[in-house]
């Protein structure tokens, strides 16, 4: 290993941040934030410095770091960098100094409150760059401790109770996936994703599990089971319908900022175990389970959006929201699990999907973090108040915010032009060209989204003024500063999206080539 | 003839008289009288048994002796004080009255 | 021919002036007034130029000959994987002369916008959503891609949700705004499907890729031979849903509710978006995508999706007018006149008639933004009142108006020979008489012509004839509040639409067929003996017996008896029953209500009860199921593990305190202890010395 380790730094830059923003003295107001968002800018021009050093002309591994770290459990310290990786990188640089400018909470210790959202970030780089499993569930436990102390300690009024369910929900999930794991390893004596994804192509890794463990199963039942205890850790942190409970409780409580880093980071930890973990190492158990799979993503897909129709608290609406868009995600990564016959030759349909996936879960990102951004805004203008009917006409006192939020809400509902269309375009054609049932399931999901995102529209900016708000400030320039790159970001993503597929195309093709 | 066993039966008497004294007296100068006695019954064996013993003509038996009394006699300074202090502290010289030693 | 196509590398530009000026406008101020102004009318003249220069050259490629001149130019969107998605741009006979007229009505609304909307605090505003809209059309006009054509498609929905809703403070044009969106996207989604699944059977989007497109031989023969479930051809089940998205955007049966509605956003808005442009945009689409719609037809045999397409559009054509002939909102009748008349053209495309019913649109474009913006004149003047009850010979306060919009009446009723109305209906008639399916729908078509002519004359009755009724409700106000005429910036484009709208039908009569040929091919001739051949005569004496019935009909109705709000309307009194269920439009949108809206909140609050009580309610048990453990545990632990423990404590503690009672502090016991002690001592040494 020659090259400087860049992708260590990238882990260890916002660690570092948070130890200094932590001893930064309170007593200059804003001081710590404008620490913590020096350091996450930082992060983020790393971030730019490895797509430019990045080749998307390969599919594979690049910048490698990688040595002995635990022999006895042969896992090595191992990072690396893949197209998957690459997006998931550049969106958290960009998602984290968007959360550390979007309102704070005004209680005391905010220099801590800024720590540890620089401290959840490092874990997040850690979890999108490890190729090895047991580095990267040290880093996917881990970020559950920031991320719990953050809604428990500056949340809302049910602060307590979301906090608990969120962080015990989640490490249950994680168990199962340990468990799985450790069946993996004792099978194979491997935690390296790439090995096993290596034995889980060719089908030896049930082989192994076979012959290691016998319980009077059959080799293909433990591999369900192990694939299926996987499958929880990952579903919970998604969420797949009905593991999604803990969701809107969580992201109502939380406050703006640990919502948008939520939604638009933690959640895609999620998805990328999905597409790191079980769909490489567990294509064969994904395509036996593929039609109860694809019902999960489309009941994901229409119950939360008609979950999200019956809620008065844009929060909620917008966490049931997230959990929509987060389906269409699942239904193309389990579509892509079809099995198709080697002579037909063309991938097209798979590769539309896959690649809808990976602009999905930026796009998603972007937007939903950008949603919630918005609803703060609005929070910290109404002293706290976020019901839908709490408001109305506010488009007359402040046309910017409405303006921008509507934008970001018609990116959210898949308006061709913004950011959320693309991927959805791709999903839907990947699926349909696939199964083409599940897509044509899902598809009212699209109607309902639309209905209960105008609904905000129209409940929250039109109709007569509420007297109450007649003084409701329109955006300051800093506000407008923390929105407009991310309004940018989502037009240019709709308009030109070349740029973001070209940079995981490879890895498109390897992930597909490398499924049976 | 006076014999070893008469003198040791006048120690032994004497130590008892004196042992005696310290159980049952309640004021503490008694007590001390007391203890005073069962020394005297200790030198009383010494001499005995020195005069009795393989080598009376060696001075051993009246030199402890010596040393004894003189021991008996700072003691009993030693005593005396000791007793003056508990009476100052406990306005007594009962021994009823210390029981600071209570278990 | 290529010289001739210079200008086509400026196609894109069409589209992208009008999106620059809506970009421009969207970031300035609201202040901005005279920019706006400048910006908007500049970029829809420059737009209107490129469009006619357009237009000459398709003519002059086409130089008579039977070839339909089509010229694409594609290019990559983006690349995902191997695949390459590429969209396009496309000039042929269809859009250029739509783009003519989409620029040309799109500058005279703008112009007079600039009067109408002069006093509205978000003036720049409605011109930056005004040029956003004309972008996207224009872009849905030239796009060679299904996609790009759906990208612009959604994006005039847009802007048609963002102009309906432009009073945004009036609650009743917010919610029309979202039923237009939410009504349209359900439609949106058939064709979003149908996108996709032609994708996946065809592998392209585009619509000519020199013989690779979507619309030429190869693909139209792999569609039309497959078939899928229930025994249709792919290409029929996909012509189905793309005609889906034409319905909901077309205002057909049963998604047209939205259309009337619309009526609460801006007159101009009305006029443009839906009556002139947008709504003709489900129209273009199956013109468009004609060719796949009738893949399945043989020599003698009909398609099926255009059987639909026919009978869909017959429906809606008679439905719709039938609800317009007891509406009292001046807009909402020209609204039910417009679904109609977009029936009208649903028919022609479904007998086969593409350049009937692109002419039909074109025709209909001309005098409906004529009818809309008289009216908007006519708002306008009456202070912005609606109900044609409350108005009433206006034809003396507004002679302009009068003049222009009677001749959009006769235009839209189908008045013989001068009104180009006519020979655009005339010629879908005849084809609609040709049908070889099955005669109903020209029937129906015949009705919706006879009440096309009354439910018009009605409406001038009652608004240009007679006496002006506001009057009698608030005399003390008369001279304040007397009608007037509006401004000339609102009559002259109206009087340049009047006179559209009588000399395009010089260019389709069945003399000189000029326009049939320009899009479908082949040289036009004069010929007058074409007026006079049998079938040409018999039907249009006949449509002009209907017109006059028509016209006649209202007039004995309306004309001689007193009209106003008191009164009730003579064919309620005549009918009172099927007035009442007429004008409350036959109960579609309670049926909705009833139906659609309340299932869907019904399965919102049930997948929030199940969530809430279910999934949630599952979680808790776990979570209190844990709990109980943890509390039995507890108890085992307080019960059983903890009290053993205590109770060996407590014995060596009462003991330890019994033992403790002998140190009684008091030395002599001590003593006494140890004299003891001492005395067994001995007794056991003696008891030793004597064993």
């Amino acid at each position: 290993m020659t090259h400087f380790p860049l992708l260590s730094l990238l882990i260890v830059i916002p660690l570092a941040g948070a130890v200094v923003t932590a001893l930064t003295p309170s007593t200059r107001a804003g001081l710590g934030r404008q620490v913590a968002l020096g350091f996450s800018f930082v992060s983020l021009a790393l971030a730019l410095v490895l797509w430019i050093r990045f080749d998307s002309a390969t599919g594979t591994m690049q910048l490698v770091e990688r040595f002995s770290w635990i022999p006895a459990l042969n896992a090595d310290y191992h990072l690396g960098l893949d197209g998957l990786s690459l997006l998931l990188v550049l969106l958290t640089g960009i998602i984290t100094p968007f959360a550390l400018a979007a309102p704070a909470p005004a209680a005391r210790n905010r220099n801590i409150y800024f720590a540890l959202v620089l401290a959840l970030q490092g874990m997040v780089f850690g979890a999108f760059l490890s190729l090895n499993f047991i580095q990267w569930f040290l880093f996917w436990e881990l970020s559950l401790i920031p991320a719990f102390l953050l809604i428990r300690l500056w949340g809302g009024p049910v602060r307590s109770a979301a906090a608990y369910q969120f962080f015990v929900y989640t490490l249950a999930g994680s168990i199962a996936m340990l468990v799985g794991f450790l069946a993996i390893f004792l099978a194979t004596g491997l935690f390296d994703f790439i090995a096993l994804a290596e034995l889980g192509r060719n089908g030896e890794l049930t082989a192994a599990l076979g012959d290691r463990f016998s319980f009077n199963m059959a080799p293909e039942t433990l591999g369900l089971l192990v694939a299926g205890g996987i499958f929880l850790g990952l579903a919970v942190k998604v969420p797949v319908f009905p593991f999604h409970t803990w969701l809107p409780e969580a992201y109502t409580q939380a406050p703006t900022g640990v919502s948008m880093i939520l939604t638009g980071l933690l959640s895609k930890m999620g998805v990328y175990g999905f597409l790191r973990i079980l769909l490489p190492i567990f294509p064969e158990q994904v395509q036996a389970m593929q039609t109860p799979l694809l019902l999960l993503a489309v009941a994901t897909i229409v119950f939360s959006a008609l979950a999200a129709l019956a809620q008065t608290d844009l929060k909620r609406i917008l966490a049931y929201s997230s959990i929509n868009h987060l389906g269409y995600c699942l239904l193309g990564i389990f579509a892509v699990a079809t099995v198709i016959d080697p002579g037909a030759g063309n991938n097209s349909g798979r590769e539309a999907a896959l690649s809808g996936v990976f602009l999905q879960v930026f796009n998603h990102g972007l937007t939903a973090a950008a949603l919630f951004c918005f609803v703060g805004l609005i929070e910290a203008r109404s002293g706290g108040l976020r019901g839908l009917d709490d408001f109305g006409g506010l488009r007359k006192v402040a046309p910017v915010l409405c303006g921008l939020m509507g934008i970001s809400l018609f990116s959210s509902l898949g308006l061709p032009g913004l950011n959320g269309f693309v991927g959805e375009f791709l999903i839907f054609k990947g699926t349909f060209a696939l199964t083409g049932w599940a897509a044509v399931l899902a598809l009212p999901g699209l109607l309902i989204t639309a209905v209960f995102l105008l609904r905000i529209l129209n409940r929250v900016f039109s109709g007569p003024l509420n007297a109450n708000w007649t003084g409701l400030p329109d955006l300051s320039f800093r506000e407008r500063m923390t929105v407009a790159p991310a309004v940018a970001l989502m037009f240019f993503i709709g308009i030109y999206p070349a740029p973001l597929l070209e940079l995981f195309n490879q890895t498109v093709i390897v992930t597909i080539q490398l499924l049976p | 003839m006076l014999t070893l066993e008469f003198f040791l039966i006048i120690s032994a008497a004497l130590f008892s008289l004196g042992f005696a004294a310290v159980l049952t007296r309640r004021n503490v100068i008694m007590i001390l009288i007391g203890i005073e006695l069962m020394l005297s019954s200790a030198n009383l064996n010494f001499i005995a048994f020195w005069r009795f013993g393989p080598d009376p003509d060696a001075l051993t038996g009246v030199l402890f002796v010596l040393f004894s009394i003189a021991v008996a006699a700072a003691e009993a300074a030693v005593g005396l004080a000791l007793i003056i202090l508990i009476y100052r502290h406990f306005k007594s010289t009962n021994t009823f009255n210390f029981s600071l030693l209570n278990g | 021919m290529a010289d001739h196509f210079w200008i086509s590398h400026f196609l894109w530009l069409v589209p992208v002036v009008p999106l620059l000026a809506a970009g421009m406008l969207s970031v300035s101020g609201n202040s901005r007034r005279n920019r706006a102004v400048i910006l908007t009318l500049g970029a829809q003249i420059l737009s209107f130029i490129l469009a006619s220069l357009l237009f000459i050259t398709v003519i002059r490629a086409q130089g008579g000959t039977e070839e339909v001149v089509r010229l694409a130019v594609n290019f990559t969107w983006f690349e995902f994987g191997d695949t390459a998605l590429r969209l396009g741009l496309l000039l042929d006979p269809l859009n250029a002369a739509m783009l003519v007229m989409v620029t040309f009505i799109g500058l005279l609304i703008c112009i007079f916008s600039v009067g109408y909307m002069s006093r509205d605090p978000n003036f720049t505003r409605f011109f930056a959503f005004l040029s956003l809209f004309s972008a996207a059309m224009l872009g849905l006009l030239v796009s060679n891609s299904l996609l790009l054509l759906f990208i612009c498609w959604e994006l005039v929905g847009l802007a048609s949700y963002l102009l309906i809703g432009f009073w945004y403070q009036k609650p009743s044009a917010a919610a029309a705004a979202q039923k237009a969106f939410i009504t349209t996207r359900i439609g949106d989604l058939g064709f979003f499907l149908g996108m996709i699944w032609l994708y996946r059977e065809t592998g392209t989007l585009l619509f000519y890729d020199g013989g690779a497109g979507l619309l030429e031989q190869a693909a139209l023969h792999g569609l039309a031979t497959g078939t899928t479930i229930g025994g249709l051809a792919l290409s029929t089940a996909t012509a189905l849903l793309l005609f889906c998205g034409a319905m909901g955007k077309s205002g057909q049966f049963p998604l047209h509710v939205w259309l009337p509605d619309a009526m609460e956003g801006p007159t101009p808005v009305s006029a443009l978006i839906h009556a002139a442009t947008m709504v003709a945009a489900g129209v273009f689409l199956v013109a468009r995508a004609f060719p796949l719609f009738a893949a399945t037809a043989g020599p003698d045999t009909v398609a099926t999706a255009l059987i639909a397409v026919t009978w869909v559009g017959a429906f809606t054509a008679l439905f719709a007018a039938c609800i317009a002939v007891a509406q009292t909102d001046i807009k909402r009748i020209l609204a039910y006149s417009t679904v109609s008349q977009l029936g009208f053209m649903m028919i022609a495309l479904g007998v086969g008639g593409v350049a009937a019913a692109i002419f039909h649109l074109i025709a209909h474009a001309f005098f409906k933004a004529l009818l809309f913006l008289g009216a908007g004149s006519v708002i306008h003047g009456c202070h912005d009142e609606q109900d044609i009850r409350k108005m009433g010979g206006l034809r003396r306060f507004m002679p302009a108006t009068f003049a222009t919009y009677a001749i959009g009446m006769m235009a839209l009723a189908g008045f013989p020979f001068f009104f180009s109305g006519f020979w655009s209906k005339e010629e879908i008639l005849h084809l609609a008489q040709g049908w070889p399916a099955s005669p109903i729908p020209f029937y129906l078509a015949l009705a919706g012509t006879f009440l096309t002519a009354f439910y018009m004359t009605r409406q001038m009755v009652y608004v240009f004839f007679g006496n002006y009724r506001a009057d009698q409700a608030s005399s003390e106000k008369a001279s304040e509040s007397r009608p007037h005429e509006s401004p000339p910036i609102m009559t002259v484009p109206l009087t340049v639409l009047a006179a559209g709208a009588v000399l395009l039908g010089l260019v389709a009569t069945p003399a000189w067929p000029w326009f049939h040929h320009f899009i479908e091919g082949g040289a036009a001739t004069l010929e007058f003996g074409k007026l006079f051949t049998a079938g040409t005569l018999g039907l249009m004496l006949l449509s002009i017996v209907l017109v006059a019935a028509g016209v006649g009909a209202a007039w004995f109705l309306y004309a001689r008896t007193s009209l106003g709000t008191a009164e009730r309307d003579p064919l309620e009194r005549k009918r009172p029953g099927l007035y009442r269920a007429l004008a409350q439009r036959l109960y579609v949108d309670e049926f909705y209500d009833a139906t659609v809206i309340r299932f869907h909140h019904a399965a919102g609050r049930a997948a929030d009860a199940l969530d809430r009580f279910v999934w949630h309610g599952l979680v808790m048990a776990v979570s209190g199921f844990s709990v109980l453990l943890s509390r039995a545990s507890q108890a085992v632990d307080r019960r059983f593990f903890n009290r053993g423990f205590d109770t060996g404590c407590e014995t060596l503690r009462t003991s330890g305190g019994r033992v403790s009672r002998w140190h009684t502090g008091n030395i002599q016991t001590y003593l006494a202890y140890i004299g003891a002690g001492l005395v067994l001592l001995i007794v056991f040494f003696a008891w030793i010395q004597q064993a």
